[in-house]
């Protein structure tokens, strides 16, 4: 996989992807750096894209409602998804994997009730659980993290038991079992490297859900508490002005379809460079 | 295949009372919490208990879970408590405002999907597929909530051709109800799409299908006659668990666009702790997701002539 890692080269569409995510994440790295304004400042309010500040500043892209300049939120805002998402999404596959291995690995009565249990959660629709666990927990930071980790590690958990109950029967695992290992060592050492393809391929495609999934929690006031600035977030401050200042709205937008777009078309190209050879 | 259908019914049932337990126990296990989401927060103690008495929260737990499934297996969700009236009378017309902005949805996203999965499927690595593959990623790459900015920002400040909000509140109107179906389109239909050209892809690549080639047929009865009948089995799956999928695009859809549906009640009865509210809502969302689950795998079974009985 480390060698179809290196030939996302060969596909333009994974690069592409890969290009978008890298801005992003140079954009989060230097966000202090490139913000033309402090992000939480409130300057001049409604001011439309290309506009000048009081000192002679050009905002680029507006201010929204109460005057805060829309870039310098849009690129602090990048750090808010890049940490969160990816943190949220490892917490997943950190309760997701160990489950997934056991089930398929051990079977039998193991993997009866952990498979009935994912089958109960996925069973839900996913926004369902998300409204239901955030409105009743509460919006904070961690509650969030709860939720996806609770919604999203299922999937994963099928994904693993799928590709453990494949490996179990290859050789190396029976050598490693006639050399007497115990079952944790070769369910985390044997079978899960040997897993690792499909799992990074599924890992972009699902950090691209969790980062819609933390947008539509902002939009829908379920997000991180304001005034930090939050993509979804601004989306759900400014919409009921969008018909009169789109641009408040549009280009938060444009910025989270972006980098979920990057996401998905890396995952589309580690895919093509893996089923290559 | 009667074997099949009694055991995955039974398998629904059994989801339905795990995810009814899991739900009473996560909203009503601390019955003191009941009585003020109930009368309010500033009741007094004795107020409460005397609710919590006449309610008959002072049972164990298991006997009020009883209770509280018997009511609901009749239809009997209780009072909301921010509408002071039935929870039903609210909950079937806003589920039936759903069912229409759903089905409009799925009346377009099925034809358009299963076509475009086709012509793509059909060619492998032409031009038609590489276009018809990208476009389908970036559709599903923009959500809900942001193809329903971009198209209002189109069709309402631009253009000015179609109405911002879709609250009906004069009526049932077909213009309000464009936009909130298209925002369900345009992510519902790449997903589809997608499926439905890697079904068709491998078929394409059998040996059948090359057999049809070889001896001399026209490739529009090859692909009608033979590929076609197989690679739309899958699609058929994929577009019953769309459903579910549906459910939960429609909490954003109406949110944005204040359509008064199903999605938009659950949201708001979240946001405002309207605890039997709540239950139903999650009750029928599941509902609708399991047996559509079921329906999808018996139909694919049924279509199927590999897997019939297994």
């Amino acid at each position: 996989m480390f060698k179809s890692l290196a030939l996302i080269r060969e596909s333009i569409v994974g690069m592409v992807g890969l290009a978008l995510i890298l801005f992003w994440v140079f954009v989060a790295v230097f966000a202090d750096v490139i913000a033309p304004f402090p992000p939480n400042a409130t300057i001049m309010p409604m001011a439309l894209p290309g506009m000048e500040g009081p000192d002679g500043a050009v905002f680029w892209l507006g201010t929204d409602h109460i005057g805060r300049d829309i870039l310098s939120r849009i690129i602090h805002g990048s750090r808010r998804v890049l940490i969160f998402a990816p943190l949220a999404t490892f917490c997943a596959y950190a309760v997701g994997i160990p489950m997934g291995l056991a089930a398929g690995y051990r079977r039998g009565m193991t993997d009866d009730v952990l498979s009935f249990i994912g089958n109960i959660i996925l069973s839900f629709p996913v926004l369902v659980l998300y409204v239901i666990i955030i409105a009743t927990l509460g919006a904070s930071a961690i509650n969030i993290l709860v939720a996806v980790t609770f919604a999203s590690a299922p999937g994963i958990f099928r994904i693993v038991r799928g590709l453990a109950l494949d490996l179990r029967n290859r050789e190396y695992v029976f050598a490693a079992e006639t050399r007497g290992e115990s079952p944790w060592r070769i369910m985390m050492i044997e079978i899960l490297p040997n897993a690792r393809g499909p799992l990074i391929v599924d890992a972009c495609l699902r950090l691209g859900y969790v980062i819609i999934t933390i947008g539509v929690l902002g939009f829908l006031g379920l997000g991180l508490p304001p005034p930090d600035p939050d993509w979804g977030g601004m989306i759900n401050e400014t919409r009921s002005m969008a018909t009169s200042f789109p641009h408040m709205t549009i280009f938060p937008v444009i910025a989270i379809s972006s980098l979920i777009l990057g996401f998905n078309l890396l995952a589309d190209g580690l895919r093509e460079v893996s089923l290559r050879d | 295949m009667l074997v099949f259908i009694v055991r995955r019914l039974g398998t629904m049932v059994l989801t339905m009372v795990v995810v009814s337990i899991l739900l009473f126990l996560l909203l009503e296990i601390n019955s003191a919490g009941v009585a003020i989401k109930v009368l309010g927060p500033y009741t007094s103690e004795e107020q409460r208990n005397l609710w919590l008495e006449a309610n008959g929260y002072f049972r164990p737990i298991y006997i009020r879970y009883f209770s509280w499934l018997g009511n609901f297996i009749v239809g009997d969700f209780g009072d909301s408590i921010r509408f002071k009236v039935p929870v039903g009378e609210i909950l079937w017309p806003r589920l039936a405002s759903t069912g229409i902005l759903g089905l409009a949805a799925m009346a377009v996203v099925i034809p358009l999907s299963l076509i475009l999965g086709v012509l793509a499927g059909m060619r492998e690595g032409s031009t038609l597929d590489r276009v018809i593959s990208v476009g389908s990623i970036v559709t599903t790459s923009i959500p809900e909530f942001a193809s329903a900015v971009f198209l209002s920002t189109i069709f309402v400040f631009y253009l000015d051709i179609l109405p911002g909000t879709s609250s009906m509140s004069d009526g049932f109107s077909v213009v309000q109800l464009i936009l909130p179906a298209m925002v369900l389109i345009l992510y519902d239909f790449g997903y589809v799409t997608r499926m439905t050209r890697a079904s068709m892809a491998e078929v394409m690549t059998t040996h059948y299908i090359r057999t049809a080639v070889l001896k001399g047929l026209p490739y529009k009865t090859v692909i009608m006659k033979h590929a076609l009948r197989n690679a739309l089995i899958a699609p058929f799956t994929v577009i019953m668990l769309q459903i579910n999928w549906l459910l939960s695009g429609v909490i954003v859809v109406e949110f944005a666009f204040a359509y008064k549906g199903f999605g938009a009640l659950l949201l708001e009865a979240s946001l405002n702790q309207d605890l039997f509210m709540i239950e139903a809502c999650a009750m029928v969302a599941v509902f609708v997701a399991v047996i559509t689950q079921m329906i999808a795998d018996i139909g694919y079974t049924y279509l199927n002539p590999r897997i019939r009985f297994a």
